[in-house]
């Protein structure tokens, strides 16, 4: 009835897995039940859950990459504390459960940390850049949304039903196939990143045609700003990316579950296909994270310069080469798989040519800030801490690149700390300067600065002391995923490295208190103008929070920096007096189709991992029906009078001039 | 197991490369990184002696120049990468004094086995070579990928199951060097570390005699309870029976390990988890 589903599969036997989940289930509830008592339940649904709104998805994404940060983040300091206490011990976590805390730690950072945090700013945001109101496919964007969802909620319900993959982030067989690795980790592993590949799938989908085919008047393809190209780029990796991943996880699948050969050892199953593959899809993914936050940086550091981008051309340029030049490179990933010295030298090389537009784009943020006027806010000092970082990730990123360097460097220590730097120094740094840039154009407030400031100290800080000791420990020999150890020289970096990771939780402490602190403020904090940071592209251009239709009217766009030339001109004019002529406007109805979808998801995932097969036909079948159902829908639109929009946007521009005529009398 | 003190002319020449590049890139990076900080302090908004300049976007000298700078450091270090990769190329001879000596490493859960196939001995854990001769290494795994690295020898390299990957070093000082698996292969993964021996090439055939001299012999029955998931923590050695064992691994005519066996139908592995500890 239940398959492979018994009691046996809640590990009573360990408590760790089992009282954190405990605890997130209590909080679950518990913020359900508020909920439910509150009353804001039909708020919820209707306002959020069913949202097709592309500023509510990208909110709820950076929602769900938050919640899942705090849950990275755990196993991360799970992992530092059992490497400093290790030495020559078993520490506290036997290798059964420390095996599944590091691969559940690298498949939540990347798939449903960095993922869905770029993804959700990418939401947020572009339309908004790009002067429209909406993306290209609203229910869809949903469903995409909630798909990565439910692959999060596959990937924490393993800590109390059965039990996560042991075999790293990437499974690689035949430690993966059903021979080593019988549990059902692997598949827990497997279907929840199948479900949210799909999500990312078509999120890249998405974004991709927002880019190219809506615009508002004049907002040609060189004058987007930064921020639009990498999304651009980003996003057409993922369209050319992920196919491969679901592919590559589809044929382990069916070695797993209908015993096929793809990367077994037996019968011409070939496990270096595999790493090919994964790869294929794992190297551009870096650069499908890392390329927003350039995006990221590009706008926070123009923006804070008072400048236009320098040498914006070139930075576009340097934008699509990465974006290319990233497809080329995936064999440096195994070097020392025994590949000849030509094909090693051709891939190292060609990785190393990725460092020069790279190189290109810190040179030009370091001469847009050149001739500046520079306010640190926090989004800066988030930007010049990446410009720092970052260099020093590319350093060691190339040094790695080069496969003599390699043949001792791989997989050990060093290397964690290689990607750490750039992932963190770039990714996270970008998510966090994103987040506190934006935060007020979604929500209508600023985050407090002081509060902010200590995150940025902490995190700046606390990662150097964190990863300089796992560089060392690299150099001394140190491989990754040691449950245990009995070298004394690793030790006391091991130990510095737990002591950095106290300092980078006390950066997420303040990052938390930093949201409490604003939200408690938010009267003092509020952004009036739309436009807190004197700012330069189109998202500055309307209301804090936007209206659900973003612009009353589309803004015509006559070069780069739109909304910056438009202030210039409104300044020169004396203000624009003239009341444009409102027009009713179509918006895109909410629908629980992503929802619904991503229940049926859930229901399917779940019951494919434990093989209940009843529940999987189930599973299909009512998210085809939720499919039909949408596909027959006779009205998908709405209307919003010119009335009620000439309404909001009057209110609107009213106290928008109030601010200027009073900032005008000063 | 320091990378930077090499004990063989691969890891000097795979060393040597790594601190090279450190400090060519370290050339452009520090006063990149000096500029930055520099930029961003004489910039800031309260510093009246900076000049405002909000119409300088664009200089085709700047951007040649920006453009120029990591490119120059890339056809340099290209240059490294590939005349390394040449010469450092796992396969590549090795010469040393002496004839070479045949090791024939096999990854198993969650131990090393290295076939001496000329001398006709086995060692788990424990790898005992010649100073100053070239080791010629094959390497295979009985089931999961592992990773072969002795740091401070050079180069690793990875073993597969029905596959045979090749690795030529040199050890140079007598002494005791650590080897460990770089690739992680399970429960019993920590485990995998092995004494590397070096010792004299005087003393290497009266070690190889009283190794030989062992009652337990390696064949393909004992192998077959060797390549069972355990820890093994002591140094057992072996006569070898069969001298073509290897081939029988690498070719899969013996089957690879059998993995854990499953004792709970909700599908966690028992087996090894406790072995491992």
């Amino acid at each position: 009835m239940l398959g492979k589903l018994d009691w046996s599969a809640i590990p009573l036997e360990q408590p760790i897995p089992l009282i954190a989940g405990g605890v997130v289930l209590v909080a679950i509830l518990g913020v359900l039940l508020w909920v439910v008592v509150k009353g804001y339940l039909p708020y919820l649904w209707a306002e959020w859950i069913t949202s097709v709104d592309h500023k509510r998805i990208g909110v709820m994404y950076v929602l769900l990459a938050s919640v899942m940060f705090l849950r990275g983040g755990s196993d991360a300091i799970m992992m530092r504390i059992q490497q400093a206490i290790a030495y020559q011990s078993q520490g506290y976590l036997p290798p059964e459960h420390y095996n599944q805390i590091f691969s559940a730690h690298g498949t939540i950072m990347i798939f449903f940390v960095a993922m869905p945090f770029v993804i959700g700013l990418m939401n947020l945001v572009v339309p908004l850049q790009l002067g429209v109101r909406d993306v290209a496919f609203p229910t869809l964007n949903s469903v995409g949304f909630w798909l990565t969802a439910t692959g999060a909620l596959l990937v924490n319900l393993s800590l109390v039903i059965g039990e996560f993959s042991r075999t790293g982030w990437l499974a690689f067989p035949p430690l993966s196939e059903l021979t080593y690795s019988p549990g059902v980790g692997v598949d827990y592993y497997a279907w929840s990143l199948q479900i949210s590949g799909v999500g990312t799938l078509v999120a890249g989908i998405n974004l991709v045609t927002t880019v190219l085919k809506i615009r508002t008047k004049g907002m040609s393809y060189l004058r987007m700003p930064m921020f639009c190209w990498t999304t651009l780029a980003s996003n057409l990796l993922i369209v050319a990316a992920f196919p491969i991943l679901t592919a590559t996880l589809a044929m382990l699948l069916l070695d797993r579950y209908l015993g096929f050969h793809f990367f077994t050892n037996e019968a011409g199953g070939n496990l270096m296909m595999f790493m090919n593959l994964i790869w294929a899809w794992g190297h551009p993914e870096v650069y499908i994270l890392v390329l927003p936050a350039f995006g990221i940086f590009s706008e926070v550091v123009s923006t804070f310069s008072g400048k236009p981008l320098f040498g914006y051309r070139s930075m576009v340029l340097a934008t699509m080469a990465i974006c290319v030049i990233s497809f080329m490179v995936w064999l440096h990933h195994f070097f020392t798989m025994g590949a000849g010295p030509d094909v090693n030298a051709i891939f190292g090389i060609a990785s190393m040519i990725i460092a020069v537009p790279t190189g290109v784009k810190i040179y030009n943020w370091l001469f847009t800030m050149y001739g500046g006027r520079i306010r640190f806010a926090t989004p800066m000092l988030w930007a010049v801490g990446f410009m720092v970082t970052f260099i020093i990730g590319g350093l060691t990123g190339v040094l790695v690149a080069v496969p003599p360097a390699d043949f001792m460097l791989h997989n050990s220590m060093f290397l964690v700390a290689h990607f750490h730097n750039v992932i963190i120094g770039g990714v996270l740094f970008g998510a966090f300067a994103g987040f506190t840039y934006w935060f007020p154009k979604a929500f209508g407030f600023r985050l407090d600065e002081t509060w902010g400031k200590a995150a940025f100290w902490f995190t700046f800080i606390g990662f150097w002391v964190t990863f300089i000791p796992l560089y060392a420990a690299g150099m001394l020999g140190m491989t990754r995923r040691m449950q245990h150890y009995d070298v004394a020289a690793w030790r006391p970096w091991m130990f510095w490295a737990a002591i950095g990771m106290a300092l980078l939780s006390i950066a997420v402490i303040c990052q938390i208190t930093q949201v409490v602190v604003s939200i408690r403020n938010r009267d003092a904090l509020r952004d009036r103008t739309g436009d807190p940071w004197d700012g330069r592209s189109l998202e500055w251009a309307t209301s804090s929070p936007p209206p659900v239709f973003n612009f009353a009217f589309y803004p015509d766009v006559r070069g780069e920096d739109a909304y910056w030339a438009l202030k210039q001109h409104a300044k020169e004019q004396q203000l624009e007096h003239a009341e444009p002529e409102y027009q009713d406007i179509e918006m895109p109805r909410n629908s629980p189709t992503g929802f619904v979808c991503a229940f049926f998801a859930t229901v399917t995932g779940f019951a494919l991992i434990w093989h209940i097969w009843w529940m999987v036909i189930l599973g299909c079948l009512g998210a085809f029906a939720t499919f039909v159902v949408f596909a027959w829908r006779d009205h998908d639109e709405y209307v919003i009078p010119a009335a009620d929009v000439a309404a909001i946007d009057r209110a609107n521009l009213e106290e928008r001039r109030n601010l200027v005529s009073m900032a005008g009398a000063v | 197991m320091n990378l930077l003190d090499p004990q063989g002319p691969v890891a000097v020449a795979n060393s040597t490369i790594l601190v090279d590049s450190v400090f060519i890139m370290l050339t452009i990076v520090v006063p990149t990184i000096v500029a930055i900080l520099g930029f961003a302090w004489w910039f800031r908004a309260s510093n009246p002696m900076a000049q405002y300049q909000p119409d300088f976007v664009y200089s085709g000298r700047i951007e040649m120049v920006v453009w120029a700078i990591p490119a120059l450091t890339i056809i340099l270090l290209g240059g490294v990468a590939w005349i390394g990769s040449h010469q450092l190329d796992p396969r590549a001879p090795v010469p040393g004094t002496g004839s070479p000596v045949r090791i024939q490493a096999v990854s198993l859960d969650w131990k090393w086995l290295f076939i001496y196939p000329d001398q006709r001995i086995a060692t788990v854990n424990s790898l005992t070579a010649p100073a100053g001769a070239e080791l010629n290494f094959q390497l295979t795994s009985s089931s999961v990928m592992n990773v072969f690295f002795i740091p401070q020898l050079g180069s690793m390299i990875y073993t597969m199951n029905g596959m045979v990957t090749r690795l030529n070093l040199r050890a140079d000082n007598e002494g005791k060097l650590q080897g460990l698996s770089a690739h992680f292969s399970g429960d019993g993964f920590p485990e995998m570390m092995f004494d590397v021996n070096v010792i004299s090439p005087l003393a290497f055939p009266d070690w190889v005699a009283s190794t030989a001299k062992t009652d337990q012999v390696l064949n393909e029955d004992s192998y077959k309870k060797l390549m069972q998931q355990f820890v093994e923590r002591g140094r057992p050695t072996y006569r070898l029976e069969d001298p073509t064992l290897f081939n029988l691994i690498s070719t899969q005519h013996i089957p690879p390990g059998p993995g854990p066996q499953v004792t709970s139908s909700a599908g966690r592995p028992h087996s090894g988890d406790h072995d491992a500890r």
